[in-house]
């Protein structure tokens, strides 16, 4: 298995408050990782720091092979301008060609509101125009932090079928999430978060039947009664 | 007097509308970049400059005026260009006095469409100079309140204009000069005209950037 990712002794901070703390990962090549862990763990910090978003305060970030890689945020930050207007200022912003625009709009079910204002879309559809716009950047690698959050069921469904799709096209996702129903659909591993820590990297499976730290032995208990 | 086509009237309107238009103009140029570039930049003594700023948006515009005025006059560095006493000094003026309220509105805006839009910028990878024009472009409609303040002020303006315009008639009497002057002599008709002309003008452009602002809710969001 290849390695996507290396992390050795790493800290983040944020305005000078230590967020993730001691942080050895060496993640491997999978589909879908999703990093689990209550509100304020810093799965949002992670991301952000993998992605360059959130510089480290010490330690090293290793990218064994330089991806292509786009993000999508837990609150999309659409422009002011049409669905089809914020796919194409993307592709400009990315020099990346906008000839899929409508292609991408078809799979998350949106080319139809291809003229409409992004913002005055329903929280549902602006995510996936978020997606959209992520997928039209023809990324190798995609970061999602909470895609789901405020999106009702619906959507929910169509987001994870584009996120099937999107492993299927070879896209490496790694994602954060508090809904364990869907990192239980998704993920083919999982990073547990706590307090800042990370307490262990897991397959999938194994994590759900059999978690391997307390805190997320604990984590599942109270989720799951 | 509107009526009967007085010829001075409208002289004095178009005057002033032309030089408040113009000092608007000049003050966006240097106002709206300047208030996007303190939004996103971050650099030591960048709140000193903020509050400077914001201090400036109670410049006592007499004192800019007799800034301009030093600066323009015979002994002043730029005397030997002889713009005082010239629309052009009263352009300067109003544009050193629009362009900080321009400045210090459009940071707040763009402080906070930035903190929406910072990290989405920086995972596309957006230089300062595209994130800001970026900004600037999504935000122009709340921008454009921004731009109507600093008009409402340079059409309103009269300290620094009579320092550096000296009210002469025909070359820089604008509608604020003239009410001041037909006021201390005592020729309330004209300096009422002019006065309701000038709140109606201040009042047409505030109802065109509400009906823009609404058409423009309803077409971008």
């Amino acid at each position: 298995m290849t390695e996507l990712v290396i992390l050795r002794q790493a800290c983040v901070e944020l305005a000078g408050r230590p967020v993730l703390s001691d942080l050895d990962l060496t993640l491997a090549h999978q589909p879908v990782t999703t990093v689990l862990g209550a509100n304020g763990a810093g799965k949002s910090a992670l991301l952000r720091a993998l992605h360059g978003l959130l510089p480290l305060a010490q330690g090293q970030l290793q990218w064994p092979r330089r991806l292509r890689q786009a993000m999508v945020f837990q609150r999309p930050a659409l422009l002011r301008r049409s669905v089809r207007g914020n796919l194409e200022w993307a592709a400009q912003a990315a020099r990346v060609n906008a000839s899929d625009a409508e292609q991408v709009l078809a799979r998350v079910g949106l080319l139809e509101q291809a003229d409409r204002p992004a913002r005055l879309l329903s929280t549902g559809e602006q995510q996936r125009l978020a997606l959209a716009r992520a997928w039209l950047l023809r990324p190798e690698l995609l970061f999602l932090d909470e895609p789901c959050a405020s999106v009702d069921p619906a959507s929910m469904a169509r987001i994870e079928q584009c996120l099937r799709d999107m492993t299927n096209e070879g896209i490496t996702i790694i994602m954060a999430t508090h809904l364990l129903g869907q990192a239980r659909r998704l993920s083919d591993q999982i990073i547990f978060v706590h307090e800042g820590r990370i307490t262990e990297v897991t397959p999938a499976a194994a994590f759900f039947s059999e978690p391997n730290s307390a805190p997320a032995r604990l984590f599942l208990q109270q989720a799951l009664p | 007097m509107m009526v009967s086509g007085d010829a001075e009237l409208y002289r004095i309107i178009g005057l002033s509308v032309q030089l408040a238009l113009a000092a608007t103009l000049v003050g966006a140029l240097i106002g709206l970049p300047l208030g996007a570039w303190l939004a996103i930049a971050r650099f030591p003594g960048r709140s000193a400059l903020v509050a400077a700023l914001n201090a400036l948006l109670g410049l006592p515009s007499v004192v800019v005026g007799l800034a301009v005025y030093l600066l323009l006059s015979r002994a002043g560095p730029l005397g030997s260009f002889g713009l005082l006493f010239t629309p052009t000094a009263i352009v300067m003026a109003q544009t050193l006095l629009v362009a900080p309220v321009m400045a210090a509105l459009a940071r707040q805006i763009c402080e906070d469409g930035w903190s929406e839009y910072a990290e989405l910028f920086a995972s596309l990878g957006l230089g300062p100079w595209r994130s800001l024009c970026t900004l600037l472009w999504d935000l122009r409609h709340s921008l454009l309140t921004v731009v109507l303040a600093g008009f409402g002020r340079a059409a309103s303006e009269v300290g620094a204009v009579m320092v550096v315009g000296g009210n002469i008639d025909g070359v820089t009497r604008v509608m604020t000069t003239a009410i001041a002057l037909e006021t201390s002599k005592g020729d309330l008709p004209l300096a009422l005209a002019l006065g309701f002309i000038l709140l109606a003008l201040v009042l047409l452009m505030n109802g065109l950037a509400l009906g823009l602002r609404h058409w423009s809710l309803a077409r971008h969001g």
